[in-house]
């Protein structure tokens, strides 16, 4: 399996995730090797074996819905890296 | 002082050798000392000594725990109140937790001090600690070759006497390899068994948390504390803790060992297996029975992995983006530039290859032939171990195919790194306990025996490592310069 550059770079779009111009040959060529390392899972037959997700078998737990947090309001707005009047600040690009 | 196991401290503080003001600013001026091994990202010397103060109240009282008064440190990874949390990423510089790890939760209210946050490979991800952005950690043992990871800085601490026990976090063999490449004991536990509530997230279907410590009998210690359901972590497991002390000294007579042949193949170093095979021998003279097991589907374990810790990582580390959490880019032109820049500046190279591959397989017209694929060879590799541990009581091997390597020795390539991990990876997609403990020397660096057992069954685990340290020394030995 090999990747190009412009899988990388539509990959990395996916992800949202900058990735410098000069790095996207090493990424082609590493992602590359990954995924030959990976293809040899293809060796194993697993026709009908069920996917195993949790070790346990366990299902998601459900929990009656009820208020269990405190408010943390002030402490949130003391570790913010920008607030004013209460509100946290962010660049304008979220609208 | 530092170089006393939990065990002994604990019997030191009650009886009034010295108090836990005195023992933690001895550990506290020893990380002043050693500031080249790097194993710390954050020291909190102020609480600490505040900590050990209420610690010497609460041993007055007479209401102390066995932990109380005792100076741990956390790897980096676990959110602390007030304290930076980093994860070992530019991402997290910034960021101060707003509250406790369940983990960190349970280890303060025993009473335990906190030095500091250890060192640790970024998110988690990588092998020898040299990913993370407050550079590499040092080994104890030979200053120029590398910890381990991802717990890297957890394992120098602990060997170099920074800190009397640590916490680690095991996702492919994070707690063990480092264990193993620095002479000390560490232990994963069952998937399940300790809470992951406010520990950052790699791959939230292998990750656990558990003790790196001097000696069996300490981790056994740290283990109860930890250990334990947690309404907080929907994967945890309801089932009652045992006392893992309880068991430590029964008599290994019968104890039926498995060596998988799979783990004594091609790749080994041979004086690793040597020792190996002195370790087993060990076992044999404290009457256990050995045979030779096979997991034939052992060697699909790191494939099957790094498409389901990649795959698990690029969801978890989506909320990484700028807005909510860390680092945000200067002068975002749009959302979009926002979201890539914030991510690309902040995540280093291993975190953004992990990324990568991870959204790959996840992406439309993949995740059949990849994550579907990989789930079930995980089932297949599961299943090898279900069947070995029919047979046995515990299967012992390898934790590592060569002792430290050299710092900057496997950066260039990153797949010579991932299958570093050959003999830890497997047991992470089965979800069982396995334990690393000092078994010996090559080239003065130490080796560590891989002890895997059944589910929930630590407190097996824990009375074979601790019998083995009955009679050896090996996790006694302390490197040259921080004894």
């Amino acid at each position: 399996m090999s990747l190009t550059t412009d899988d990388v770079n539509k990959i990395a779009h996916l992800a949202r995730l900058g990735v410098d111009i000069q790095d996207v040959d090493t990424y082609a060529h590493d992602l590359s090797g990954i995924l030959d390392l990976v293809a040899q899972m293809s060796e194993l037959n697993t026709e009908g074996v069920a996917p195993m997700a949790h070790p346990m078998e366990q299902g998601q737990r459900l929990r009656p819905d009820r208020v269990i947090e405190t408010n943390m309001r002030e402490k949130f707005q003391s570790i913010a890296p920008q607030v004013e009047a209460g509100l946290y600040l962010v660049p304008k690009v979220i609208e | 002082m530092n170089n006393k196991t939990i065990a002994e401290l604990a019997k030191s503080l009650r009886a009034g050798e010295f108090s836990s003001v005195e023992l933690t600013q001895t550990y506290l001026k020893r990380i002043r000392q050693f500031p080249a091994l790097n194993a710390y990202i954050t020291v909190t010397a102020e609480q600490a000594l505040a900590q050990a103060e209420a610690a010497d109240k609460r041993l007055a009282a007479g209401s102390a725990d066995l932990l109380t008064g005792i100076p741990i440190a956390q790897k980096d990874i676990f959110c602390t109140d007030g304290v930076k949390t980093s994860c070992g990423s530019k991402m997290l510089d910034n960021f101060i937790s707003p509250y406790n790890a369940t983990v960190v939760e349970k280890l303060n209210a025993a009473g335990t001090v906190m030095l500091g946050k250890l060192n640790m490979d970024e998110f988690a991800m990588g092998s020898s600690n040299e990913t993370s952005f407050y550079g590499p950690v040092q080994n104890p043992w030979n200053v120029s070759c590398v910890p381990g990871g991802s717990s890297g800085g957890s394992a120098a601490a602990v060997a170099a006497g920074l800190a009397a026990g640590a916490t680690g976090t095991d996702t492919g063999g994070s707690i063990r390899q480092p264990a193993a490449f620095c002479g000390i004991t560490g232990l994963k536990p069952t998937y399940g068994r300790v809470s992951r509530y406010g520990m950052i997230a790699y791959a939230s279907s292998l990750d656990q948390g558990g003790p790196m410590t001097r000696s069996a009998e300490d981790a056994a210690i740290m283990l109860q504390v930890m250990a334990g359901f947690d309404e907080k972590d929907s994967t945890s497991v309801d089932r009652p803790v045992p006392d893992y002390s309880a068991g430590l000294n029964q008599p290994l007579n019968g104890l039926k060992i498995g060596l998988p042949k799979e783990f004594f193949g091609e790749g080994l170093d041979g004086e690793i297996a040597a020792v190996i095979e002195t370790a087993v021998n060990e076992y044999r003279k404290l009457g256990a029975e050995v045979k030779e097991v096979s997991m034939q589907n052992l060697k699909h374990a790191i494939p099957a992995y790094y498409v389901i810790a990649p795959a698990e990582c690029s969801a978890n580390l989506s909320r990484f983006d700028g807005v909510r959490f860390g680092y945000r880019c200067d002068n975002p032109a749009d959302l979009t530039d926002l979201y890539t820049r914030s991510r690309g500046e902040a995540f280093g190279k291993e975190v953004k290859r992990r990324i990568l591959i991870g959204t790959y397989a996840l992406s439309a017209g993949y995740y059949d032939a990849y994550y579907l694929k990989a789930q079930k060879v995980r089932r297949l590799i599961s299943d090898d171990f279900k069947s070995a541990l029919d047979e046995v009581d515990v299967l012992m091997g390898p934790v590592s195919p060569t002792v430290a390597f050299g710092l900057g020795e496997k950066t260039g390539d990153p797949i010579q790194m991932y299958l570093s991990d050959i003999y830890t990876i497997a047991v992470n997609l089965a979800g069982l306990p396995a334990m690393s403990i000092p078994a010996g020397f090559v080239d003065g660096k130490p080796v560590g025996l891989q002890i895997i057992g059944n589910y929930f069954a630590e407190d097996r685990l824990l009375n074979v490592a601790h019998r083995y340290q009955m009679n050896t020394d090996w996790h006694k030995q302390m490197p040259k310069g921080f004894e």
